[in-house]
């Protein structure tokens, strides 16, 4: 117990810090508009988002923490927005729809995860 | 003051009606409170000089039991109560022949909504909106398909029961065009909250056009993603409950969803109708509406996918 406490705050430390993941073009604000708009929280429960409670997907609490995207790709911005734009590009057969989301709104959803620290 | 749920603006000549009695009601009731508070205050504040006689004083009181605890109250209350009965009256059938009748039947949690076919028109079969006509009173034939349920749509009449075995009648009139929020009115259960109606009010070529639009059974789906959700729809366990007219859907557990993506929301007012809200709700619809009585369907992600492109082809 104390050796995993251990192991987590040191994770924490290594982690911690202002390091802030910019999406170029995106605006965290309208990102946030922009997924009350396409429904993602019918799905995933977003903190921030009051609407966004589903459990259907994962949780995104700690997205800019987050290693993978669906296990596939590394998350980066890039694969990010590619992600919410067209999901199947990345992981064909994934539940996840892909909903129209424009390259755009796509930028603004990115930015806004990528707050949840 | 036109809030969705606003009580004390009408927007139909029931609701109004209504509304006028409301406003009365509120008026008096602050007065009264007003008046009986500063009578109070002076009485108990009044300093009494020694010369008058307890007996004078009382007689002053007695003055003011009878004029003020009971001629004025029982105008005011026989006022009230005229009012009352004579709103009653104006509210309690239309002016003229209602121009048509929607059953309209309570579930837990959402409302199934009937217009009965004639000829060869089927009969169409909707869910939680009532496309209405504006300017024609509209008869509602309420019932339940479970327990008490209360319909209520606050401006455009006030609430009526929804009971269980029991054929109750309503009737609304749109004055305006526009979309008139309603919302179950007695307490049914976990998703009570969770039970909105809409009454949409249209120009009676827009309501001609809406009806014959749902009147349409739906085509074969031609592009192959949605033909792929169609033979899930009909695999797993959807078709249990729900209909779609045009296939082998014939459930009537659920809501009919024939014309599915006409509609404007999921769920009974819960989730905007969008392709996001539908595949979430499909998906897993106990986490957006605990209780309710669809399960989740256990699908691979291309099914939900070939299952979302497919409902929305049901225009």
């Amino acid at each position: 117990m104390l050796f995993v406490f251990a192991l987590t705050s040191g994770c924490r430390e290594a982690s911690g810090g202002e390091e802030h993941v910019a999406v170029a073009g995106g605006d965290p604000d309208r990102g946030r508009t922009a997924i009350a708009t396409f429904g993602c929280g019918s799905c995933h429960t977003i903190p921030g988002i009051a609407t966004a409670k589903g459990t259907a997907g994962p949780p995104l609490f700690f997205w800019s923490k987050r290693t993978f995207i669906a296990g596939e790709v590394p998350n980066t911005p890039d694969f990010l927005v590619r992600w919410i734009e067209v999901p199947q590009a990345i992981e064909p057969g994934t539940a996840m729809p892909n909903l129209g989301v424009p390259e755009g709104d796509a930028r603004d959803i990115a930015a806004y995860l990528y707050t949840l620290r | 003051m036109n809030w969705p749920l606003a009580i004390l603006t009408g927007a139909g000549p029931v609701a109004s009606a209504q509304a006028k009695l409301g406003w009365w009601l509120l008026v008096v009731s602050v007065v009264v409170v007003v008046v009986v508070t500063v009578l109070v205050l002076a009485g108990g504040f009044r300093r009494h000089s020694n010369e008058t006689s307890m007996v004078e004083r009382e007689g002053a009181g007695v003055r003011w039991v009878v004029v003020g605890g009971m001629i004025v109250p029982a105008i005011v209350l026989t006022l009230t109560f005229a009012f009352t009965i004579a709103t009653e009256n104006a509210t309690a059938a239309p002016p003229k022949v209602a121009g048509m009748t929607v059953d309209v039947i309570g579930h837990r949690w959402w409302w199934e909504v009937r217009y009965a076919g004639g000829g060869s028109a089927p009969t169409v079969i909707t869910a939680n909106e009532i496309h209405v006509p504006v300017g024609i009173p509209v008869r509602l034939e309420l019932t339940s398909a479970d327990v008490i349920h209360s319909f209520w749509i606050p401006r455009l009449a006030g609430k009526t029961d929804v009971v269980p075995g029991q054929r109750n009648v309503a009737w609304i009139q749109a004055d305006k065009p526009g979309i008139y929020r309603g919302a179950c009115a007695e307490y049914c259960g976990l998703q009570h909250s969770n039970m909105a109606a809409f009454v949409v009010a249209e120009s009676p070529a827009q309501f001609e056009q809406w009806t014959n639009a749902q009147r349409d059974t739906v085509r074969a789906p031609s592009d192959s993603d949605a033909a792929r959700g169609l033979v899930v729809f009909q695999k797993s366990s959807c078709m249990a409950c729900h209909t779609i007219r045009g296939t082998s859907a014939v459930g009537r557990i659920g809501p009919d969803l024939t014309h599915l993506v006409s509609r404007m929301t999921i769920a009974a007012g819960s989730l905007e109708n969008t392709r996001g809200n539908l595949a979430g709700w499909i998906a897993n619809p106990q986490s957006i509406k605990p209780g309710n009585d669809m399960p989740t369907t256990p699908l691979r992600g291309s099914e939900l996918q070939a299952l979302v492109a497919y409902l929305e082809t049901l225009k």
